[in-house]
């Protein structure tokens, strides 16, 4: 009971970072329908501009709002220089301008910062659990990243649902004719869409790196797929989708490596993914028909 | 002429021929080392044929091309017999043999997964084939009697016959051959099918599913077939990679490979035979010299590779087939020989 | 583009298509009448490949990218600052050893590819120093069949000491089977506890690092064996079981990475045993670097195994290499991966030294077969002999504290099979006074 306990709490505390680079993907998914490979890699680089803000000022909270900002610049970055041409191109386009841009930005990283010095970003909060009759139960740490989780989903969730801007946002993604009719800037709203994005990637970035042993450029490689794989199981569409897979994801393989194996971790991804898949084609969250073999 | 001109097959084959002749004078021609590059390429064709037809020619994506590679290389060292003798070495047939066995069951499990596969549309699937990509390793690990593990199982190289030896032949030089060979008839068959009437299934799938429908296709069917076609040529480009680096394990068919090849198949130019040739010249040489010649900060060839990916893909998504059949409809044609990709 | 690709060796198909059964049956005339034309080398009179008059040439694959660049990128820079040092004291017999290191990003495709440009194409006399397991393991046959020497491969799996199989092939560094045997003979005679259990990475580091364990203290007397991989950071699940299974004594064999991150797990789930490591993920600077404010408070006695020179104190080969260090590379403080790469070097110019004069590729295999390496930093003598091919014999243990390495025990030695754990008496060696060895 005790192991299982443990299990949960690590399951939710990494669904919900899975959760949020999922996130992420939904966002974009939603405005441009792209999926954006290098999300992960943008998710690093807010992590380095951290980083570096923390080292040479000694505010941790500092890095935090850093890598915030630039999230949203490199969001909007990405979208102008090279995804703005590739949206209106066939998806897998999309697909490897986004592998180009990963591959990219990761070597750029590494020349940047020498592999010489270790980078590490300490965790917001602390991550020893609270006791509870003996038991480790969470640690305030696991309640920071499950809370930043749900307050991104649900900041974006009242953004796109409830401002003017998300209506916009919305119409733009949705019908970017009528839209520009009725005066919107659609290509401005698309750009802004990648903006959040990248704060949500910067969120994700700031949760995983203290659960690595070090920043590198391939920190997020793993998380990224996992992510993707959540995103995928929720169903690319739905923002409580990307939270409910990623928490979904998170518990399944906290479990598996529990009561199996951790080598068993990404082929237990795989597994979870090709079963939602088979039964729902397009994820949890979507009311899409399946295809018949 | 004329019957070259009406006959695909024919037309194939000799198309074939010269990739035959040119690659072995090739090997032929260089040290062991280049032979071993050659050797590189080689499998990276023989790979990007089968991924080029399943994306370009298919509209289905594969990020974990590597995995099915992978199958290629494990069956390889399953079946040849694990190094007795002094120095590892199986004769030229049972290699081949090895190698008919790798596309046999890589054909095998790329339907299954086909199966799968033509449930999902785009980015859906994208997630499913990346999710199988970095799957190996663990698997590998977890059944460690069957996998060995992260050092994986080694693969025997060809003996060389005396005759051979003594001429300077080497083991490399040898690899290579099998390579090309293997090249060539992967680029024959995908040519033939191409031009049949399974070619053009797949291709009204891609163009318009429902179209295809109405004309009485199984769209599922025409996907599984797909899978199934890439699936082979990944086998055997796999299994080609585990030759020349006489072992099959986890670590050399991550991520970074399928991407690899599927960047030579977009470098190249989609759904393009000759395309995925040229796509992976660049992909393998770029990589080298970049490295060897040029001596660049080690990161470089990575930003350089994605740099080129972006490049391509946004300003001339037909890569370079579709930039060489530009430049050449600009020049008065000579003969009537058919446009596209061969 | 097109004009850098190079030889250009493959046509559009589909032209010319005429001229193909000529160009063919000439091309199969010409393989038939002689040998390839570009195979040049190596075989020729009585030179021997990578040797010159004034230089000798020496190859090595490291991971200079990727994920294991980090961890791992100093031991290379540390072999390329001692060689520097060497040929300003004059070389080794009046030769400059030349290093060249390839990049193969840990990943064995690139190592088979780099490898054989080293061999092949720059034509190195041995390779020496070669990184990791998985990577090495895939050149193995390949350096076999090129009878190349390939010396003191930097990584502590029981595939290099295969003599039959692999006659030019020497591992270095105390193998994990060794550390696990000696760790665990500590424990049993040294630490109170009562219930042990292993944690470790999840290839031959752990598999061999538990089996040495197993070799001294039983086959079940491990009472829960977790593994981690590499790929994921997340081991809480681990730890939690460890805990759950009230155990007092974990053996680790891991990379420092994930030694941080399990002591920082199991402070994090309260969880106090004692932690009794192998040498490669135990440098405190390592840990330092990662814990940071926490790592003194999470090191604080944990026992680890340890093969090389202690730094920080009076020893003269410490004291030696840290001099180099200064004055050849960036001269940061020096950690235990980078003294790895120093000792390494150190052994490897010892190999090239006692080839002779006039080395060849079979008098340098035969030296190190003859035991003319001889212990220099290393606090325990090197097993090679004909039929032996495994390097250092042993480690002593230390204990971490404050961050620093402070031993407890004399050198303690052992074999690669069921042979007991011993105190090794021997006198340690000094280093030569241009620290160049003779």
């Amino acid at each position: 009971m005790e192991r299982f306990i443990l299990f949960t709490v690590n399951g939710f505390a990494f669904g919900a970072i899975y959760a949020s680079v999922a996130l992420a993907l939904v966002i974009i998914w939603r405005a441009t329908r792209v999926l954006n490979f290098a999300q992960g890699a943008q998710a690093v680089a807010s992590a380095y501009v951290a980083w570096s803000v923390t080292d040479a000022t000694g505010s941790f909270w500092l890095g935090v709002l850093a890598a915030l900002v630039s999230g949203l610049v490199i969001g909007a970055l990405v979208q102008l220089t090279v995804f703005r041409k590739a949206e209106s191109m066939p998806h897998l386009n999309a697909v490897i301008v986004g592998v180009g841009l990963l591959i990219l930005i990761q070597a750029v990283l590494g020349m940047a910062y020498s592999v010489e010095t270790t980078r590490t970003i300490d965790a917001a909060f602390s991550s020893s659990k609270w006791q509870v009759a003996g038991t480790p139960l969470v640690s305030p740490q696991d309640v920071f990243v499950l809370g930043s989780v749900l307050l991104v989903m649900a900041g974006i969730g009242y953004l796109m649902a409830k401002t003017p801007v998300g209506l916009r946002m919305r119409a733009a993604a949705f019908a970017p004719d009528t839209a520009r009719l009725m005066g919107v800037k659609v290509s401005r709203m698309l750009t802004l869409g990648w903006a959040v994005a990248g704060l949500a990637g910067a969120v994700a970035a700031i949760l995983v790196v203290p659960t690595s042993a070090e920043l590198t450029p391939q920190v997020m490689d793993g998380v990224f797929v996992l992510g993707f794989t959540a995103a995928v199981v929720g169903g690319l569409d739905s923002l409580v989708g990307a939270v409910v897979g990623g928490l979904g994801v998170g518990l399944v393989l906290s479990y598996t490596s529990g009561y199996l194996s951790s080598d068993l971790l990404y082929p237990a991804a795989l597994v979870l993914l090709i079963v939602i898949l088979l039964v729902k084609p397009e994820g949890l969250f979507s009311a899409a028909q399946a295809r018949r073999v | 002429m004329n019957v070259l001109r009406s006959s695909t097959l024919l037309r194939n084959l000799a198309a074939t021929a010269i990739f035959l002749v040119i690659g072995f004078l090739a090997v032929y021609s260089v040290d062991e080392y280049t032979a071993g590059t050659v050797a590189k390429l080689a499998l990276y064709i023989c790979a990007a044929l089968g991924l080029t037809v399943l994306v370009g020619g298919n509209g289905q994506i594969s990020l974990g091309h590597a995995a099915l590679m992978a199958i290629g290389a494990y069956t390889m060292a399953k079946f040849l017999p694990s190094r007795t003798d002094d120095f590892g070495q199986v004769s030229i047939g049972v290699i081949v043999v090895g190698l008919i066995l790798a596309i046999a069951v890589t054909t095998l499990v790329g339907a299954v997964i086909g199966v799968a596969a033509a449930r999902l549309r785009g980015p859906y699937l994208a997630g499913a084939t990346l999710a199988l990509g970095v799957a190996v390793p663990g698997v590998t690990t977890y059944f460690h009697d069957t996998f060995n593990g992260e050092q994986g199982l080694p693969i025997p190289v060809p003996r060389l016959p005396a005759s051979l030896e003594s001429a300077g032949w080497t083991i490399g030089h040898v690899v290579a051959l099998i390579a090309i060979a293997c090249a060539a008839v992967a680029l024959l068959l995908m040519a033939n099918l191409k031009r049949s009437a399974v070619g053009r299934h797949l291709a009204a799938v891609r163009d318009h599913e429902i179209s295809a429908q109405l004309c009485g296709l199984s769209v599922p069917r025409e996907q599984v077939r797909a899978f199934a076609f890439s699936a082979a040529t990944a086998g055997v480009g796999g299994g080609l990679l585990g030759l020349v680096i006489q072992g099959a394990n986890p670590h050399s068919f991550g991520l970074v490979l399928s991407l690899s090849v599927l960047g030579a198949v977009v470098i190249g130019g989609l759904g393009s035979l000759r395309g995925a040739i040229w796509g992976s010249i660049v992909v393998v040489y770029l990589d080298l010299i970049l490295k060897d010649e040029l001596k660049v900060d080690p990161n470089a060839p990575a930003a350089a590779y994605g740099l080129l990916l972006i490049v391509v893909m946004l300003a001339m998504p037909g890569g370079i087939q579709g930039l060489l059949t530009r430049l050449g409809g600009r020049l008065p044609r000579r003969s009537a020989q058919p446009q596209g990709g061969n | 583009m097109k004009t850098t690709i190079g030889t250009g060796r493959v046509a559009r198909p589909g032209r010319r298509t005429a001229l193909a059964t000529a160009t063919l049956s000439l091309a199969l005339v010409a393989a038939a009448c002689g040998g390839p034309g570009g195979s040049g080398g190596g075989g020729g009179g009585g030179s021997v490949p990578g040797v010159t008059d004034d230089t000798i040439k020496i190859g090595t694959t490291q991971p200079l990218t990727g994920p294991a660049a980090p961890g791992y990128s100093r031991i290379s820079k540390a072999m390329d600052a001692y060689f520097k040092h060497v040929n300003a004291e004059g070389g080794i017999h009046g030769r400059k050893v030349e290093l060249l290191i390839e990049d193969d990003g840990y990943n064995p495709t690139t190592t088979a590819e780099k490898t054989r440009k080293l061999v092949q194409q720059d034509k190195v006399f041995a390779m020496a120093g070669a990184l990791g397991t998985p990577t090495h393991t895939a050149v193995l046959d390949f350096l076999r069949q090129s009878k190349v020497p390939d010396l003191m491969v930097s990584s502590g799996s029981l595939s290099w000491n295969q003599a039959e199989k692999y006659p030019n092939t020497f591992g270095w560094q105390t193998d994990y089977f060794r550390e696990g045997k000696i760790l665990a003979d500590y424990a049993k005679k040294n630490v109170d506890g009562k219930t042990y259990c292993s944690f470790g990475q999840g290839d031959d580091l752990g598999a061999d690092g538990v089996k040495g364990v197993e070799q001294i203290l039983g086959g079940d007397a491990l009472k829960a064996k977790e593994s981690y991989s590499p790929s994921n950071t997340n081991v809480a699940p681990q730890i939690g079981k460890l805990q759950a299974a009230k155990c007092d004594v974990v053996f680790g064999f891991m990379i420092p990475g994930f030694t941080a991150l399990a002591l920082g797990t199991s402070a994090q789930l309260d969880y106090h045993p004692q932690w009794v490591i192998s040498s490669v993920g135990a440098d405190p600077l390592s840990l330092k670097a990662y814990l940071k404010e926490n790592a003194e408070a999470l090191t604080q006695g944990v026992i680890a195994a340890n093969y090389l020179p202690v730094v920080g104190t009076d020893d003269p080969w410490a004291k030696m290499f840290t001099d180099i260090h200064k004055e050849y590379n960036d001269g940061a403080e020096l950690d235990y991966t980078t003294l790895h790469g120093y000792c390494m070097a150190y052994a490897i110019a010892q190999a090239l030294a006692a080839a002779g004069e006039d080395p060849t590729r079979e008098s340098l295999v035969k030296a190190i077969q003859e035991g003319k390496v001889s212990a220099g930093p290393s606090p325990t003598p090197y097993a090679y002999s004909e039929d032996d091919h495994s390097g250092m014999t042993g480690s002593y243990i230390s204990t971490i504290d404050k961050l620093q390495v402070k031993p407890l025990t004399k050198p303690l030695v052992t074999d690669d099979a069921d042979g007991a754990v011993e105190e090794y008496d021997g006198e340690a060696e000094e280093p030569p006074s241009n620290g160049v060895p003779e």
